[in-house]
């Protein structure tokens, strides 16, 4: 009934029915792209380097003749992934954090609300660039943890706030009164209650997560070669954007285009799921 | 309707078929005409979603946009429905005055409530601005607010619920207006303070000459209020006439229903009435008559067409109904109209309550709360002294009432009792098994012969669980595994409350308030519990669907041999469910015995204040009757007066002598058998008319 309602005033928003057309076309881009393109992102084309855009090489080639379609694409398909785990890591973090804070209070609570504040004051894009070139060689997901920990402190201090008021609620004292022990109730009855503010959460997460992990790498923290995300292939591409203009535009434009997208598909999820607003 | 518009008699209100239909089609009222008459009070009477607020606001102009209302609203014959917002604006609070509901959100938190009663005079007259004080002054004093100079300087959170209501009324009278709208004024407020309220409306009539509309779902504030009454149904009036025809003679089917379906404090034997079925939406309304689904008059042509309103006898008497005539000439009301359901039979004699099996024992149960203060260093600066000292027990297959205004403990103390651990003092034993001694395992075991029914059916079931979920978690959590004999379980319980097995896959939203207490009075009987704990579970239920409910808890505690702890500030109802009853007062108990002795012979001046304060459904009882108006509010439970909780606000000692009043203010009196062979027992230095009050001293 009630997700029902959320989905047709959804589809009936403009802005997120836009969105969500653009998100599903990069996505189909990112993975169904390369099976079409004429050139693996690992082949190098020796007979051309720096090549324009050309009927062989759709988007032009690199200075080593690699294929910016399937590079940049390549790129894509990282982005996006390091960007929906570290959303569902950061807001799964949030979500567990802040509920057995609401819900057990007392010292749990304080000792909860101390790691997340102490974690706020900390300036995390410093503490990741410090940290990432010590992981050289490890796996990327390492990456996604550290940019997943920096990122759930905000949402978890919403999330407690609202256990707070759920925690009173009778269908809660209920279950409490019959015995239930109290990690079942947040996972049975708490987190599902918050599902709202949780999935627009994750949502708007995922855009910041991409931005992040392409500043980062943009800086040479994140992604580290001969891996490529949007955010190395911008970085390699911005210091000849005047003369080979293809190595910066075609990255930096799917970024936009998906952090884009996927904002307003957040917008229109957070009006869909507001009662208060009129759309 | 075809009175004169013209003269002394004009109405001064007239509402001509008024609809309002919001966004997606969803017609709110239909059709709704009414006069009102200068002095006047005319009372509209519904239940939840019948359209009465809906009605009111529509006549104010103050519907949200995209609510489409046609029909016609004339104020002294000037057309209201078109009118420009400005000349509406110059209306509101100076012909029309609006009293609401929920008198916290009337007021703006960051002025004075002199300030705002002021600034509503100013709006309207031109006076200066230390005049307008002066008159907020006098208008605090005509709704009775003691100090009113002193209080005009208060903020609305400083003052009570009773006292907010009250300066609300003073606001809405501040410009002497012709129509007074009052949108279930007291339904939020205790008894006692209800009583003071009405009482005030009174004077503010009287002072004013103003008309009023009374809306109310509450059929006993009417009785003692209204000079005529309109009864709506699904956004329809469906009978209307004087206060006395309504009560005595209804001649429609739903308004002898409403009628026969209240808990009555005079007739508390007989078995409630309920009106079958819900109200229809009004999103769907039923081709025929929207009542007809309900209807035990029904027949075949009630689905043909909506009957309207319809003169039957002389004078201003209109009911909607093809049968009204029927009924008025043989003479039908809704005790022989509506089928009455059985009661079970009692299953075994019962033994007496002192061979019974004890299953609720508390002790001199204490909780107080420490009242802090501070942002970074908390300090103690003093005590809530919630539940101070409260001793009573339940026998098996006892009915046991806890009735009090709010403040006074009840939820705490039931709080203490579900949480099954050592309270701050005194002792909870349930089952023969003491609280403060239970290990972890054990108080598990005991959690299944305890169970809870909360007051607000939205709020306790999960609304992301399917009923069957919610049912299937207390037999889960208590090593029930076989997913068959789960839903075996789920099928039978459904059924036991009057439901259908088939239910168990819905949403709770798409039931009813009364069947989601349904379900939540089912979850409570999962695991075959020895005693419940009902806390106020028909307090939010419309009546016609409350007398189902009531009726279902006393089957059930016939059929399953439960024992009840009832928590409830309705004293009718308690009345009708209990055998026994408890009143309390700011966390001690006042009186408490058998609910016969008690309601007959109350010994204690809360007790009488209590019962004399509640209106009863009947207008000749309700205008003859002697109130007993209780000053003042409910002091703070952290500030508690010395001695006699009660003394602050008690008429009695008023008429006692010095000496013993002293006594009322020096010691605090404990609850005193009254008769050595009754079940009687009030907490009262000087209690009424009964052996106990014996020689000062004792």
């Amino acid at each position: 009934m009630r997700s029902k309602v959320t989905l047709a005033r959804l589809a009936r928003n403009p802005q997120a029915r836009y969105g969500l057309i653009a998100l599903v076309l990069l996505l189909a881009l990112a993975y169904v792209g390369p099976f079409f393109g004429p050139y693996d992102w690992t082949d190098k084309d020796f007979t051309s380097f720096l090549s324009p855009p050309s009927a062989d090489h759709w988007w032009g080639t690199t200075q080593i003749g690699q294929d910016v379609y399937a590079v940049t694409l390549r790129g894509m398909q990282k982005s996006i992934v390091i960007g929906f785990l570290v959303a569902l890591f950061s807001t799964g973090l949030a979500a567990l954090v802040g509920a057995f804070a609401g819900y057990f209070g007392g010292w749990v609570d304080k000792a909860l609300m101390w790691v997340t504040d102490l974690l706020l004051v900390l300036p995390s894009f410093l503490i990741i660039a410090i940290i990432s070139p010590r992981l050289k060689g490890a796996s990327w997901l390492w990456f996604v943890v550290l940019l997943g920990a920096f990122s759930w402190m905000i949402t978890s201090r919403v999330v407690r706030s609202m256990t707070l008021s759920l925690r009173e609620r009778e269908f809660v004292l209920a279950a409490r009164y019959m015995g239930i022990p109290g990690w079942k109730i947040i996972l049975r009855h708490v987190v599902p209650n918050l599902s709202s503010l949780l999935i627009i959460d994750a949502t708007i997460n995922v855009s910041a997560a991409i931005i992040g992990e392409a500043a980062l790498s943009f800086f040479g923290f994140g992604v580290q070669p001969p891996d490529v995300s949007l955010g190395t292939l911008i970085a390699a591409g911005s210091d000849k954007v005047t003369g080979y203009p293809w190595l910066f535009l075609f990255p930096a434009g799917l970024l936009v285009l998906l952090v884009l997208s996927v904002n307003l598909i957040g917008d229109g999820l957070r009006d869909a799921l507001d009662p208060g607003s009129n759309k | 309707m075809n009175e004169p518009t013209t003269g002394r008699d004009a109405p001064i209100l007239e509402v001509s078929d008024l609809n309002v239909t919001f966004r997606g089609g969803i017609k709110a009222v239909r059709g709704v005409s009414y006069q009102l008459r200068p002095g006047e009070v005319l009372g509209i009477v519904g239940e939840s979603g019948s359209g009465k607020s809906v009605t009111s606001l529509a006549v104010m102009g103050l519907l949200p946009e995209g609510a489409e209302v046609t029909g016609s609203v004339r104020l002294h014959g000037k057309e209201l429905i078109g009118a420009r917002e400005e000349d509406l604006t110059r209306l509101r609070g100076k012909s029309v005055s609006m009293i609401f509901q929920d008198p916290l959100s009337a007021f703006t938190p960051v002025y004075t409530i002199g300030d705002q009663i002021a600034e509503a005079v100013r709006i309207h007259q031109k006076v200066g601005k230390d005049k307008a004080a002066r008159r907020a002054v006098e208008l605090l004093d005509l709704v009775g607010i003691p100090h009113p100079d002193v209080r005009a300087k208060a903020f609305p959170h400083e003052f009570s619920g009773g006292m907010r209501q009250r300066a609300m009324i003073a606001m809405a009278i501040a410009n002497d207006p012709d129509v007074l709208i009052c949108d279930e004024p007291t339904t939020a407020l205790d008894v006692t303070i209800q009583a003071q309220v009405l009482d005030v409306l009174k004077t503010a009539q009287r002072e004013t000459g103003a008309g009023i509309v009374m809306i109310t779902h509450d059929l006993g504030v009417v009785a003692g209020l209204a000079d005529r009454v309109l009864v709506m149904y699904a956004g329809k009036p469906v009978e209307t006439g004087t206060v006395d025809e309504i009560y005595y003679r209804p001649r429609q089917p739903y308004t002898m229903g409403l009628l026969a379906s209240i808990p009555r404090m005079d007739r508390p034997t007989e078995r409630l009435i309920p009106i079958e079925g819900n109200p229809p939406s009004p999103a769907a309304l039923p081709p025929g008559c929207p009542f007809a689904p309900r209807c035990p008059l029904k027949v075949d042509a009630c689905d043909d067409a909506e009957p309207e309103l319809e003169r039957i006898g002389t004078g201003g008497r209109m009911s909607a109904c093809i049968r009204s005539h029927e009924i008025d000439l043989k003479g039908l009301d809704g005790a022989t109209v509506y089928p009455v359901p059985e009661a079970p039979a009692q299953r075994e004699e019962r033994r007496p309550r002192a061979e019974r099996e004890t299953v609720l024992k508390v002790d001199d149960l204490i909780r107080h709360y420490p009242l802090m203060k501070g942002a970074v260093m908390k300090r103690r600066v003093g005590t809530v002294y919630a539940v101070d000292g409260i001793s009573f027990d339940i026998a098996e297959g006892e009915t046991l009432a806890l009735v009090g205004e709010s403040g006074c403990g009840k939820t705490t103390t039931l709080q203490q009792i579900m949480q099954l651990q050592a309270p701050q003092g005194g002792t909870v034993v349930v089952l023969g098994k003491d609280s403060a001694k239970l290990a972890k395992a054990e108080r598990k075991g005991l959690r299944r012969d305890l169970q809870i029914v909360f007051q607000d059916p939205m709020s306790a079931l999960d609304p992301r669980m399917p009923v069957g979920d919610i049912l299937a978690e207390p037999l889960r959590a208590h090593g029930h595994k076989d997913a068959k004999a789960i839903r075996a379980r789920i099928d039978e319980l459904l059924t036991l409350v009057g439901l259908a097995p088939e239910h168990a896959e819905r949403y709770p939203q798409h039931f009813s308030g009364g069947q989601r207490q349904r379900i939540g009075i089912a979850r409570a009987l999962a695991l075959e519990p020895k005693l419940i704990v009902l806390d106020e579970p028909v307090s939010a239920l419309d009546v016609s669907i409350q007398a189902g409910v009531i009726n279902l808890l006393e089957d059930l505690k016939v059929r399953l041999g439960l024992s009840y702890l009832f928590v409830a500030h309705d004293l009718s109802v308690v009345r009708h469910i209990a055998d026994r009853v408890a009143v309390m007062y700011l966390g001690k108990i006042a009186e408490i015995g058998a609910v016969d002795e008690v309601y007959g012979a109350p010994a204690h001046p809360y007790t009488r204040a209590l019962l004399s304060a509640i209106p009863l459904p009947d207008p000749e009882l309700e205008r003859s009757r002697e109130r007993i108006l209780l000053k003042g509010d409910l002091p703070s439970p952290a500030n508690p007066p010395s001695g006699c909780r009660f003394r602050t606000r008690c008429p009695k000692r008023a008429l006692l002598g010095e000496a013993e009043a002293r006594k009322c203010e020096e010691a605090e009196p404990a609850v005193i058998r009254l008769a050595p062979a009754g079940d009687h027992g009030a907490a009262c230095h000087y209690p009424e008319n009964t052996e106990a009050v014996a020689a000062p001293g004792v």
